[in-house]
Formats: C-alpha cells, sequence, structure tokens
C-alpha cells in the first residue's frame, strides 16, 4: 500500500463566528488512496473538506488555525495563491451543479479560465476528462447541448469529468452520490474506483456501506473532532473507541 | 330511553368514529369553497388589470386613430403644429430614452454587481442602498429641475440631448439596479462555487457564469427602465424637449421635441386645443406603440437569451 503522504493536516481548528466547527484536526492523507469522512451531520466533515481547497475562505467571519500542508507546502500560507491551489484540489459538490452551458463548455470552463486558448488542446482535454469520467459514449453526440438536459447522474458525472479537466492533483468529493438514485450511485463508486490510480480521493459521505466500499482509509469525526482514522477494514470491523463503533452499527448518528 | 348496546356496537362504533369520513367531509367543501372564493377574486384582480390597459389603449386608439397616417409619421408639425406629423418628436423620444439606457444601463448593472457580488454588508452597503431607494422614490420633477441645474446650467451642456438622456438616466437607474441586483441575487451559490472551485477568480466567476445566468432579470429590468424613460415628460421639459424645432437632431447637443412633451404641448399649450384633440391622440398612441415595441424587442431577445441558458 502506498505509504507517501499527499497532505498533512496538523492541529488544524476552524471557527464560524466565535463556534469551534474544527477541534485540533491531525489527519494525514496518504496519495492514491481513497479517503472516507464520516460522522453525523453537523461533526465538521465537510468543513474539513472545504479547508482543503480554501473553499471557507469565501465565508465571512471565520477563522483557521493550524496548518494544512499540500505536499510539504503549507496552503494556508496568507500568501498561497487560492486559484492555483483550486486548480491543483479539485472539487465535486454534494448536488450536481453543472453550469447552464453546454457539455463541452462546462468541461471546459475550467480551462479557459485558467488562461488556455488552444482549441485542439480544449477539445482533446475534454473528451478525455468526459472518459475518464465515463460519460464520453452517453454525451458524445449532443456535446453542445446543455447540461440541464442530462439526468442527475450523468450532470454529476459531467461535474467529475470539469473538474479532472484542469488535472487536479486531489479530488474533494462532498457527499457526490447523496443526491443520485442507486444505479448512478454505483457508477460514480466505480469511478471512484478507477480514479484513485491517478488521484488522491477524499469523499465525504453519509452512506457507511459506500465509505466501506470505495475508500481505502476512513475518519470518524464527530462534534469537531477527529475520533479515530485508520484502513477502512480496521475501522469497520475492529473499531478501537467506543464512539466510532457506536456509530458504525446505527446506534447515533 | 334506554337501549341495551351489546359491546360489538361499541366497538364498531369506536372504529367507525376515528374513519368517519363526514367532519372531514365538510371541512373540505368548506376549504374547496373558500379556494374559490380567493381564487376568483384574484382572477378579478388580474382581469380588472388587463381591463384597464385594454381600455386606455382602446380610447387612444379610437379618438387618434384617424390621426395617424404616413404624413403623421413622416413629416414635421406645419401651421403652428395643427396639421403635418410628429416625426421629430419620434425621434427625439427615441434618442432620449436609448440614450438613457446607454448611459444607465453599465452604470446601473455595475452598481448591481458591487452590490451584490463584493461589498460586504455592513454599513457602507447600508447607506448605498437606502441612497438608491429613495431615489427611487424622489418625483420626476425633481430630477428635472437637478438636471436644468446640474446638467444644463452648471455643466453647459444646455437645453440637449445629453442633458435630457443624462437625466432620465439618473431617473431610471434606481429601477436598474434593483432588478439587476435580484436577479444577479438569484443565480444560485453553487454555480459561484462550482467555478471557483475549478481555479476561476471573483471576476471570471461574474463575467462567465453569474452574469450570463442573470441576463434575463437583467434584461427585464433594461425593459422596465426603457418604458419608463420613454414616457417620462417632466424630466425632459426642463433639460432636453422644446416647443417646436421642425428639424431632426444633428449632434447631441441639439434640443429636441418629444413625444410626451409635444402630447402636453397641444393639450395644453398649443394654439387650437380643441382642433388638434386627434393629433393629441395620435401621438399618445404612437408613444404607446413606440414603447411596446421597443419592450417587445427587449422581450423577444430575452427569451433568445433564455432558451441559450436551457
Amino acid at each position: 500500500m502506498n505509504e507517501a503522504v499527499k497532505i498533512s493536516t496538523q492541529h488544524l481548528s476552524f471557527y464560524y463566528g466565535d463556534f469551534l466547527a474544527l477541534n485540533d484536526i491531525c489527519l494525514e492523507i496518504r496519495e492514491n488512496q481513497v479517503t472516507a469522512l464520516i460522522g453525523p451531520s453537523g461533526c465538521g466533515k465537510s468543513t474539513y473538506l472545504r479547508c482543503l481547497n480554501r473553499m471557507n475562505d469565501l465565508i465571512a467571519r471565520t477563522r483557521t488555525e493550524g496548518t494544512i500542508l499540500l505536499d510539504g507546502k503549507n496552503i494556508l500560507d496568507p500568501n498561497q495563491d487560492v486559484v492555483s491551489l483550486r486548480s491543483r484540489v479539485g472539487m465535486v459538490f454534494q448536488k450536481p451543479n453543472p453550469f447552464p452551458k453546454s457539455i463541452f463548455e462546462n468541461v471546459a470552463y475550467g480551462l479557459r479560465v485558467n488562461g488556455i486558448r488552444d482549441r485542439a488542446y480544449i477539445a482533446d482535454r475534454v473528451e478525455g476528462s468526459l472518459k475518464q469520467a465515463a460519460l464520453w459514449n452517453e454525451v458524445k453526440d449532443r456535446i453542445s447541448e446543455s447540461a440541464l438536459g442530462l439526468s442527475g447522474g450523468q450532470q454529476q458525472r459531467l461535474c467529475i469529468a470539469r473538474a479532472l479537466a484542469v488535472s487536479p492533483e486531489v479530488l474533494l468529493m462532498d457527499e457526490p452520490a447523496s443526491a443520485l438514485d442507486p444505479i448512478s450511485t454505483q457508477k460514480i463508486e466505480e469511478l471512484i474506483h478507477e480514479l484513485k490510480t491517478r488521484y488522491t480521493i477524499i469523499i465525504v459521505t453519509h452512506n457507511m456501506q459506500q465509505a466501506a466500499r470505495v475508500s481505502d482509509i476512513t475518519a470518524f469525526f464527530y462534534v469537531g473532532k477527529l475520533i479515530e482514522v485508520g484502513e477502512t477494514d480496521t475501522i469497520f470491523t475492529r473499531p478501537g473507541i467506543k464512539q466510532t463503533e457506536d456509530y458504525i452499527t446505527g446506534r447515533f448518528g | 330511553m334506554l337501549r341495551s348496546i351489546d359491546p360489538a356496537t361499541i366497538e364498531n362504533s369506536q372504529t367507525a368514529f376515528d374513519s368517519t369520513p363526514a367532519p372531514r367531509f365538510y371541512l373540505q367543501r368548506r376549504r374547496r369553497i373558500m379556494e374559490k372564493i380567493v381564487f376568483s377574486a384574484f382572477r378579478t384582480a388580474a382581469v380588472v388589470n388587463a381591463l384597464a390597459l385594454a381600455i386606455v389603449v382602446y380610447f387612444m386608439a379610437a379618438n387618434g386613430w384617424k390621426a395617424i397616417s404616413w404624413t403623421f409619421l413622416t413629416q414635421p408639425p406645419t401651421n403652428s403644429m395643427t396639421q403635418g406629423g410628429i416625426l421629430p418628436c419620434i425621434v427625439g423620444t427615441l434618442c432620449l430614452s436609448l440614450g438613457a439606457m446607454i448611459l444607465a444601463f453599465p452604470i446601473g448593472i455595475a452598481s448591481a454587481i458591487y452590490m451584490s457580488e463584493y461589498a460586504r454588508p455592513g454599513r457602507l452597503l447600508r447607506i448605498i442602498r437606502l441612497g438608491i431607494n429613495n431615489l427611487a422614490g424622489v418625483p420626476s420633477v425633481v430630477f428635472g429641475l437637478f438636471g436644468l441645474g446640474f446638467f444644463v446650467v452648471y455643466l453647459r451642456f444646455g437645453v440637449s440631448i445629453l442633458s435630457g438622456a443624462l437625466t432620465l438616466g439618473a431617473m431610471t437607474l434606481p429601477v436598474i439596479i434593483s432588478a439587476t441586483e435580484e436577479s444577479l441575487r438569484s443565480v444560485p451559490d453553487t454555480y459561484r462555487e462550482a467555478s471557483l472551485a475549478l481555479g476561476a477568480n471573483k471576476l471570471q466567476t461574474i463575467c462567465r457564469v453569474v452574469l450570463p445566468s442573470a441576463m434575463p432579470g437583467i434584461l427585464t429590468s433594461a425593459i422596465l427602465g426603457l418604458s419608463r424613460t420613454a414616457g417620462e415628460t417632466a424630466p425632459i421639459m426642463f433639460t432636453a424637449a422644446v416647443f417646436y424645432v421642425p428639424q431632426l437632431p444633428s449632434s447631441i447637443f441639439d434640443e429636441i421635441m418629444a413625444l410626451p412633451y409635444h402630447i402636453y404641448v397641444l393639450a395644453t399649450a398649443g394654439t387650437e386645443i380643441e382642433a388638434t384633440r386627434h393629433l393629441q391622440y395620435g401621438t399618445a398612441l404612437v408613444l404607446v406603440a413606440l414603447v411596446l415595441g421597443l419592450n417587445l424587442s427587449a422581450i423577444l431577445y430575452r427569451s433568445r437569451v433564455r432558451k441559450r441558458l436551457r
């Protein structure tokens, strides 16, 4: 198993105003693995995810303490360029949110805003990304039609393709399948499995089976704290801490 | 009178009571009737509205129809404005309202973008918003006086298309700003997040995602603004429109005739008020048709933009 650390979180605390949403989180994310973040609603797992590409910067009156090292460099450094950070750390949201543009333009968007003008290159990347997201065959004949005409599951795979187009190293997924039907969910899960050979994936999920199916590492969050982290097999069969066991077995949360 | 009741009946009546349809049935009927009454009230209100417009248009059409002719639309007024046409007024009103939109639209959109996308909620934003809301409440004649004092006299633009368009523009700004801001706010935040997460900066997000999505709403604001400017009399009577200029304007510093002001002049200050009644109605008809025409083209454009978003 790959032991290289991609992201190292050290003593990360995060505040919404006076509310402590993340309390002294220390967590290492390993390269080319899928890390699942589980825990009841409001436990801070999504907040943690959004710290990793500094999406929380957009929310007024928040404060971050500690360090997050991406390949050894602190991304919380005020000098860190968030734009380049976000093209290295892509994100897929809970609800599919394609732009009201064509399928092609949705995937090309990230390239265009990053200043790429070469048409042939863009077309190539769009096709490649759609293939990686297992969507190409379904949309290749309607690539210039509106993305809003796709089904929910297709839209979410489009959002994944859109994130992949800018060649991120890390892919953050915030409950990517929670708004989808079982078949679409399965497709997304298969996709995650394929993508992890090239990307480091962190996925927030409320679905315990999903965490068990797709992830190598599972981290359990509870009221802003990281309670336990370990190999997914171990967490789900022999959790070391009572709270983890209670949550996994459905006794609370 | 006492009756013997066997336990089975009690049990039956118990269940019958629990699922008895009667009270619910009455309630439903009352609810349905209530709903019908309220909806007919709403419908009446809507119909009255449409009817009012229809009556106004009919009244003008019936009285002004015979004034409309090719000469009326293509010639300047003659014979102390008792004969001839209203071409200079049509051209003047077009110049003024389009000019006002050209000036007010970019400023209005820029302000709305600042207020909805950039400004942090706080005192400054509250003050700006208060100012804009108050500006919307200022009577149009006050704008006219402001235009006279500021654009015509102080900035020495004179009585001209420029002064009139600037005055009208200032007057429509609040309409455009609030409608644009509203439509920017209705763009889902998920679009902004998706764009930023792909490495776009704020400006790119606004230009490439937020503005295109808000475009139909923004165009609505333009339509509202345009309708308002075209018909206004008070703001232009001191700043742009004059009693009589037969020739068409050749520069933005020319004074002009305008449809609303022409109606006002013919109806109150003309030499032959009674004899020109049909001309007054005819002019009003042209004004309404012009506003409808401008609106219609904007609406058509908007529906094209909407289609592109789907």
